[in-house]
């Protein structure tokens, strides 16, 4: 909890590093993008081939957009979000901060007068609050897409029924509530990689295990997270 | 000048300064020497503010740095330099970027006269043009500790502290970094404090030598002195002689 407050208090102090923080959210979004784009387009397929089959025994294959919508907008798409974002770049920013950790280059900051929370932590904390919520955006969008690719395209539902359905159902409260997850899922994915990375010891080795922690940890707490917040929203 | 004063450390109950003195002269080079393990480099964090001790004082210029906290510790640290071990080049930046990073980071100083700082140092290192756009994984341990050296000496600190500086370097190039160390030592007066065990070239660059052996400074003399300190434990290690069995 320090270690978080100290790297989110530390963005309110200058020097504010835009350059550095811009760095991040390229390393963390734009280069998260690909994978997001074809983890939510495989997604948004599968729930639409599911949801077509399972509506069509009520005879409501007209629901098919709600469905993929609200599953995609209140669970699948922050938490595939962050479950993709966490193996791709919480594992790298762990690695990146352990062999800086081993190899004293945290250390040569802090000996320079550099604040290594303020130089390293930070903008990459910075980074997830904002290119998390923005992958999620994507993910959804994308997955939605490929609900109609299926539903629509190869099944033949109506494509107004399918988009029709999706602005009835989805309402503020959903879109809010998958924001909110995805904010905090970001912050937490990239607290924990920062955390184990900071702390790493040992060698290569150490390396190695706290990147392995990150990935599981992270993972584990974004589902937990879920828990508490859709309880919270429902 | 640096002070250190009855300095006990403590890792996991494990004692590694056990009520360490020494004085280190302004503008002179302090070499420590001891056999791998002893605690020379934590010593020397203990002097750079990156670890505080369980007991005892450093002092610098008067200054008892172990209960500097926030800005008075980021100031404390401007008259610092340090050579790391491994030269803890960033391996996200190239040459002139590391070179220039204190630079950039601690001072106003326009693009051009950081590029003419930078230039004038990697002349210094006898480091080429072409090294400049190189990245750290690109480059021999030679060139990485002249890299980190030019880094440490481009905001002309009054103290620099190198910790081993010549481990995992071939003879030629030990040669030439303890040359480099005295030149630079010699154009720019600044207090040094080495943290080595590679005996006798250290002994070159040195004007005063103290031994650490378990947790304690046992000889604190100049170079010619220490070749014929009474102390058997100075003479072994001075002599390499090893104790396999101990430690």
């Amino acid at each position: 909890m320090l270690f978080l407050l100290e790297g989110l208090a530390l963005a309110l102090v200058p020097p504010f590093r835009p350059r550095r923080i811009l760095q991040e959210i390229q390393f963390i979004g734009v280069k998260s993008t690909l994978i997001i784009l074809l983890t939510a387009a495989f997604t948004g397929m599968v729930i639409g081939l599911q949801g077509y089959y399972t509506l069509r025994k009520y005879g409501s294959e007209g629901a098919l957009g709600s469905m993929v919508a609200l599953s995609l907008i209140r669970e699948m798409g922050p938490v595939l979000t962050g479950i993709m974002v966490s193996a791709r770049a919480g594992s790298a920013v762990t690695a990146e901060i352990g062999i800086m950790r081993i190899t004293e280059q945290l250390d040569a900051l802090d000996t320079m007068a550099v604040n290594p929370m303020q130089y390293v932590v930070m903008p990459k904390l910075l980074a997830g609050l904002i290119a998390v919520p923005l992958l999620t955006a994507i993910f959804d969008v994308t997955g939605i897409l490929g609900g109609y690719l299926v539903g629509v395209v190869l099944l033949g539902v109506s494509p107004g029924a399918y988009f029709s359905g999706m602005t009835q159902s989805v309402v503020p409260l959903d879109v809010n509530g998958g924001f909110v997850k995805s904010l905090v899922f970001g912050l937490t994915i990239i607290l924990v990689a920062c955390y184990k990375g900071y702390n790493t010891e040992h060698g290569a080795e150490g390396v190695s295990k706290a990147t392995n922690q990150t990935v599981v940890l992270s993972a584990v707490l974004v589902l937990a997270w879920d828990y508490i917040l859709t309880s919270f929203f429902m | 000048m640096i002070k250190i004063i009855e300095l006990h450390k403590s890792f996991n109950g494990q004692k590694v300064l056990d009520g360490a003195n020494l004085t280190i002269p302004t503008g002179r080079i302090t070499v420590v020497i001891g056999k791998s393990g002893v605690g020379k480099s934590v010593l020397l964090k203990h002097i750079i503010g990156l670890l505080k001790p369980d007991q005892g004082q450093i002092l610098v210029d008067g200054v008892d740095i172990s209960t500097l906290r926030g800005r008075g510790l980021r100031e404390y640290k401007k008259k610092f330099a340090v050579l790391f071990q491994g030269g803890a080049l960033f391996d996200s930046l190239n040459v002139f970027e590391n070179i220039a990073f204190p630079l950039r980071e601690k001072t106003r100083l326009s693009e051009a006269e950081i590029t003419r700082r930078v230039q004038l140092r990697l002349e210094q290192m006898h480091l080429t043009s072409e090294a400049e756009a190189k990245f750290p994984d690109e480059l021999s341990g030679g060139m990485k500790k002249r890299v980190a050296l030019a880094r440490a000496m481009i905001q002309e600190p009054e103290i620099i502290l190198f910790d081993e500086p010549v481990t995992g370097l071939d003879p030629p190039m030990t040669f030439t970094v303890f040359h480099l160390i005295r030149k630079t030592h010699q154009e720019s007066g600044y207090t040094a404090l080495v943290v080595a065990h590679d005996i006798p070239e250290i002994f070159s660059i040195a004007d005063q030598v103290a031994m650490l052996d378990k947790g304690r400074i046992v000889a604190c003399v100049t170079p010619e002195e220490i070749l014929h300190h009474p102390d058997p434990v100075v003479q072994s290690f001075i002599k390499g002689e090893v104790d396999f069995l101990e430690g």
